[in-house]
């Protein structure tokens, strides 16, 4: 993907530790002005990797990096003017947070006059005015995060790299902290590279996500797309929950495909694997979008399967199957007033949407 | 018993069966204390026997002698009950002939005369003479005695020994400073050509805040590099580092001789490579030079360690997030990282210059005269002049002076801040 003023522009970008492994391979991305980008993927997938090369604390082995259209692998990380919140959010212990807010400033022979003001205001905007003269130690979790981001943003970057920041945190803050940080972004225009490996975070708060797998972009698109169309059967099991099936491409039918599967039940599914008639392919179908005990002629595919386990949840059940051959096959039913009882060992009937079946490359494991 | 302020009506929080829940407490918690102290109790002991007893043993001895007190009893008596303001009569010589020949037939009259020598010079050929002869010396004793040795007329000779009459007494402190009492009694200064200790405790200050200085700045780079490199390399390092503090201090002096001597290794490759004529060769061995060169080396180590565990606690994001928020590599290393490395300088600078100010074997072998420490002269009077009060009175000013600068870098930097390692 390519676009006319990127303010970042990965050009066929690759990075050796040892000269022997990659571990970031081709990687050409593009980053518009003011959005908000994030990096996915495991951990040893070159995300982290490839930030430290935009922000410079690493330099590529090949390949060029542009901020703003200019060449910046030679330019150091502090002439870049690139923001950056790092994990542990490495607030400067022996100074208090106004003194830690100020230190981009007084870098940049700021008056002090004006490094107060710009100090209290930053303070303001993560909503904590009062917190100025005390000591990063004195501060909780979420506080220094918000600390971290203000001064990361302090001396009004155009680009803010974040390198799992919300990774210290417990789950309730970090969600409280993922609305804060996206609203911060709305209301600066900053364009935020944000990188992580926790999927929700991603989905919660990105423009676009860029699944890295193995130093390579498996796929770069819309929270929205990556959970419905996963380009293959890596991001397709990384984000979110996903039901795998395995068989054989028996008939192609323009975007839909008839697959045979090991099991001799006979499915269709879109088609996104490449290869003809023959190709071995593993479906994927998110546990929601699979209907249970269908009315017949209601659903195009209709196969049958047996209840091995109920799990309660509350909004849902999830439901643990044996269908073709697989006894993790995962549904999910809303837990609505006219549910139908369901009892372990029940046998029934799974049936979906081709839309929702997706025929990807197969896993071989 | 505290109010508990947690209840109404100011009662006293009780347990169960009624007994205030303070004295239940420290009933349930004494058993676990006692045992606690049980498994400590030998190091206490030890450290009560081999540590705290000595000191106080040492600063009692340096106010405390009783070599004339003891040995001359009746002059000692006559003096206490008397004020000294001119040469005494008959009565007191009276009583000091009768002590000369006590402390004669006791063979204590040597260790008299020596006491008495420190703040008299002269006094010990003067007593031990005098004693020879007072078993034959008839009435007048005053007159007589003072046909022998006409220093006996000496007023101040007579307040001198007023003065060590009474067993307690800061003479050796006095001593220790480079003073004296004069005849009417007051405290001067000596000749400045006499000073001796005063002048070694300045340059033994001195030597140490320089060592400390050049262990500073050799080891700070080092440290970073064991705390930054990749462990392979770091442990290597490591080892180098460790191996010369796992050696004898006695090899590693005695190899810096070798090294370092007028007709040793390096001055062999100078003039091998003709930088140096063979009747110029560099005295770097015997004087201050040697102490300091050897003392640095022997001490890094000390330096290295606790700068090296501060250091290797200081994560690598603090100096990318000060160069990310546009710090330049100096302004990085300056605002951010070198103060957080303080607790670590604390400690190191305070553990060489403590060990340096009492560093014996190094001087005494390599230092030649210029070179040598108060710990010198605290061991030659340990040793050769057997004066212990004095070099107890050193040993005490030498502690004070320790304490003094443990309290400053305690206000300064903060004890809990230090790390050792």
């Amino acid at each position: 993907m390519s676009l006319d003023n990127p303010m970042v522009r990965f050009d066929n970008v690759q990075k050796s530790y040892d000269g022997k492994t990659l571990v970031v391979k081709n990687l050409d991305v593009d980053i518009a002005q003011g959005e908000f980008l994030t990096m996915l993927g495991p951990s040893g997938s070159g995300k982290t990797t490839s930030l430290m090369m935009l922000a410079g604390f690493e330099p590529a082995t090949h390949g060029e990096i542009y901020l703003n259209g200019k060449p910046i692998n030679n330019v150091p990380p502090n002439k870049r003017g690139i923001g950056m919140v790092f994990q542990n959010y490495a607030l400067f212990p022996h100074m208090t947070v106004a003194e830690n807010l100020a230190f981009p400033l007084k870098v940049r022979n700021v008056s002090p006059s004006e490094i107060d003001k710009k100090v209290q205001r930053i303070l303001e905007l993560v909503e904590l005015p009062e917190f100025g003269q005390r000591r990063p130690a004195q501060l909780s979790g979420g506080q220094q995060q918000r600390v971290a981001v203000a001064r990361a943003l302090v001396f009004e970057p155009e680009l803010v790299l974040m390198d799992e920041p919300l990774g210290a945190l417990d789950k309730q803050l970090r969600e409280q902290m993922q609305y804060e940080i996206k609203h911060i972004h709305e209301n600066l225009g900053v364009t935020v590279v944000y990188v992580t490996h926790d999927q929700s975070e991603a989905l919660t708060m990105s423009d676009r996500i860029a699944v890295f797998e193995d130093g390579v972009i498996q796929q770069l698109s819309s929270p929205n797309d990556l959970y419905e169309k996963p380009d293959n059967s890596f991001v397709a099991q990384f984000i979110g929950e996903n039901n795998r099936l395995s068989g054989s491409i028996t008939g192609i039918d323009g975007k839909v495909c008839h697959v045979t599967l090991d099991s001799g039940d006979q499915v269709t599914a879109e088609k996104v694997v490449d290869g003809d008639v023959g190709t071995r392919t593993t479906l994927s179908i998110r546990p929601e979008r699979i209907e249970l005990d269908p009315e017949p002629g209601t659903v195009p595919v209709n196969i049958p399967g047996k209840i091995e386990e109920l799990i309660y949840l509350g909004d849902h059940i999830r439901v643990r199957m044996s269908v073709a051959g697989t006894s993790e096959f995962i549904v999910k039913v809303r837990n609505s007033s006219g549910r139908r009882d369901l009892e372990v060992g029940q046998s029934t009937t799974v049936g979906w949407d081709p839309e929702d079946c997706r025929a990807l490359d197969e896993i071989t494991t | 018993m505290q109010s508990a302020t947690a209840t109404p009506n100011d009662e006293v929080l009780t347990s169960a069966d009624g007994t205030p829940l303070q004295v239940a407490l420290a009933r349930a918690t004494r058993k676990a204390k006692w045992r606690a102290f049980w498994l400590v109790a030998p190091l206490l002991l030890f450290i009560i026997i081999t540590f705290a007893i000595p000191i106080a043993q040492m600063l009692y001895r340096s106010v405390h002698n009783t070599a004339f007190s003891e040995n001359m009893p009746a002059v000692g008596e006559y003096l206490r009950n008397n004020d000294i303001t001119d040469v005494p009569g008959e009565a007191a010589f009276a009583a000091l002939v009768s002590d000369l020949i006590t402390a004669r037939e006791n063979k204590t009259i040597g260790s008299v005369a020596t006491r008495m020598n420190y703040e008299f010079p002269g006094a010990r050929s003067q007593f031990t003479g005098s004693a020879r002869k007072a078993k034959r010396l008839e009435p007048p004793f005053k007159e007589a005695l003072i046909a022998i040795d006409k220093d006996w007329n000496s007023k101040h000779l007579w307040n001198v020994m007023k003065r060590a009459s009474n067993p307690i007494g800061g003479s050796f402190y006095l001593a220790a400073v480079d003073m004296r009492y004069d005849e009417n009694g007051n405290a001067v200064r000596v000749d400045a050509k006499k000073r001796i200790y005063v002048p070694l405790f300045v340059r033994t200050l001195w030597l140490s805040a320089l060592i400390s200085t050049l262990c500073f700045i050799l080891a700070f780079p080092v440290a970073h590099l064991l705390a930054t490199l990749p462990l392979r390399y770091s442990n290597l390092l490591m080892i180098f580092v460790l191996l010369p503090f796992w050696t004898s201090l006695l090899v590693r002096t005695t190899a810096w001789i070798a090294l370092l001597q007028g007709q040793g290794v390096l001055n062999d490759v100078l003039v091998g490579v003709n930088i140096l004529d063979d009747e110029n060769r560099v005295q770097l061995m015997y004087n201050q030079a040697g102490t300091i060169i050897a003392m640095t080396h022997i001490l890094l180590p000390f330096m290295i360690l606790p700068l090296y565990s501060v250091m290797k606690s200081i994560p690598p994001t603090y100096v990318r997030a000060a160069r990310s928020l546009g710090a330049s590599s100096w302004t990085a290393f300056w605002k951010v990282y070198f103060p957080q490395t303080i607790p670590g300088i604390g400690a190191g600078v305070l553990l060489v210059f403590i060990l340096s100010i009492g560093f014996y074997i190094t001087p005494a072998l390599v230092g030649g005269s210029s070179g040598q420490l108060i710990s010198n002269e605290i061991a030659r009077h340990m040793l050769q002049s057997l004066n212990w009060s004095l070099a107890a009175a050193l040993g005490g000013i030498l502690l004070f002076i320790i304490i003094v600068l443990y309290w400053l870098f305690d206000k300064l930097i903060g004890v809990d801040n230090m790390k050792l390692g």
